[in-house]
């Protein structure tokens, strides 16, 4: 039942969050006041059909821009969004995951990604989106979106192709940068079809920021360590291949819940959790109903 | 402490976004949207 609230979420956020149809007809995009407002996931401005702004493509723009070196604004969304939920929004509302996800249905021999390249994602965010676009800048000061313009095959996905398919002037521009991201695109694809979710993991900034949030966040994971048989069944569907009974709240954790279903003890448990009290608020209201029940 | 530390980030974040919304960010960030952003598709 998770899986399905869950598919129809990314579903959903994926058509709603890019619903602009007209975008897509004419090779243009939406530019209302809603694009002032960021998307939680990573999802594309440039996309015909977006209705608001990638988190990370506003990051590096406020700093590429001559005013302000961070954007206040978008950390403090990105912090409010983290804080929620830590990487919910991975595994629940991020088009570019869910995209992965369904890759990695296509039959094919799976892998593991080594454990380190779990790292190189901060790597792209210290250096692409916050470092370079702020400081490494032309004569006049405006820098670049560095991640976006080198790095990110979202963009290319969501607005490089549609966008040049429907719009000739953009089509007649395009030179080495396009194929090299079409290059980087079809290399994110490949690696999708072998490995669970790759870029979430390795390259993704957006996912990078939002865990550092896990440990802290006010929807939680928990194991119930009395339950708990250490069998490995939540490992073994783990998309992101962590042993959750090791850290509930690993940074690497998108809280898809796979391993909440799969539990054959049912040790494992997701939600609002308080910290102080260690329980989830549905065990609370469960409890509450067996009281009540005693009452009788 | 983490039950504290997640009411501090909740009020640190809405007073980051107020900061940014008084020093005129929400008008930056919709003028890169609204136009189409070369470097993003491959082009810029």
């Amino acid at each position: 039942m998770a899986r399905i609230k869950r598919r129809i979420a990314q579903l959903a956020s994926t058509i709603i969050g890019n619903g602009y149809m007209e975008g897509f007809a004419k090779g243009t995009i939406y530019r209302g006041k809603l694009k002032s407002v960021c998307f939680p996931g990573l999802n594309c401005y440039s996309c015909p059909g977006a209705y608001t702004s990638c988190p990370i493509g506003s990051l590096q723009s406020v700093a590429a821009g001559l005013k302000h070196q961070v954007s206040l604004y978008v950390i403090g969304f990105l912090m409010l969004v983290g804080t929620i939920g830590g990487r919910l929004v991975c595994g629940w509302l991020c088009p570019f995951g869910f995209f992965q996800e369904l890759l990695y249905k296509i039959p094919s021999k799976k892998f593991k990604m080594p454990k380190i390249l779990n790292k190189v994602k901060y790597f792209f965010l210290v250096v692409f989106v916050l470092l370079l676009p702020a400081f490494f800048t032309n004569e006049v000061g405006i820098g670049l979106p560095y991640f976006c313009k080198y790095i990110c095959p979202a963009g290319t996905l969501e607005a490089g192709i549609p966008l040049t398919i429907k719009n000739a002037a953009l089509r007649g521009a395009i030179g080495i940068m396009y194929y090299w991201k079409l290059m980087l695109l079809t290399v994110t694809i490949i690696f999708s079809i072998l490995i669970s979710r790759p870029f979430c993991r390795a390259v993704c900034p957006l996912g990078a920021i939002y865990s550092l949030f896990n440990s802290v966040s006010f929807y939680r994971m928990s194991v119930d360590g009395t339950k708990c048989t250490k069998c490995n069944v939540c490992n073994k569907n783990c998309p992101v291949d962590i042993k959750i009974y090791e850290n509930a709240n690993s940074p690497e954790c998108v809280r898809c819940g796979k391993c909440v279903d799969r539990c054959p003890t049912k040790a494992i448990k997701s939600g609002f959790i308080s910290e102080k009290k260690g329980r989830l608020n549905h065990e609370k209201i469960l409890d509450a109903s067996c009281g009540a029940d005693n009452s009788h | 402490m983490k039950e504290k530390t997640k009411y501090i980030l909740l009020l640190m974040s809405f007073v980051l976004i107020a900061m940014g919304v008084y020093r005129g960010e929400v008008k930056e960030v919709l003028q890169k949207a609204i136009n189409i952003c070369l470097e993003c598709i491959g082009i810029g």
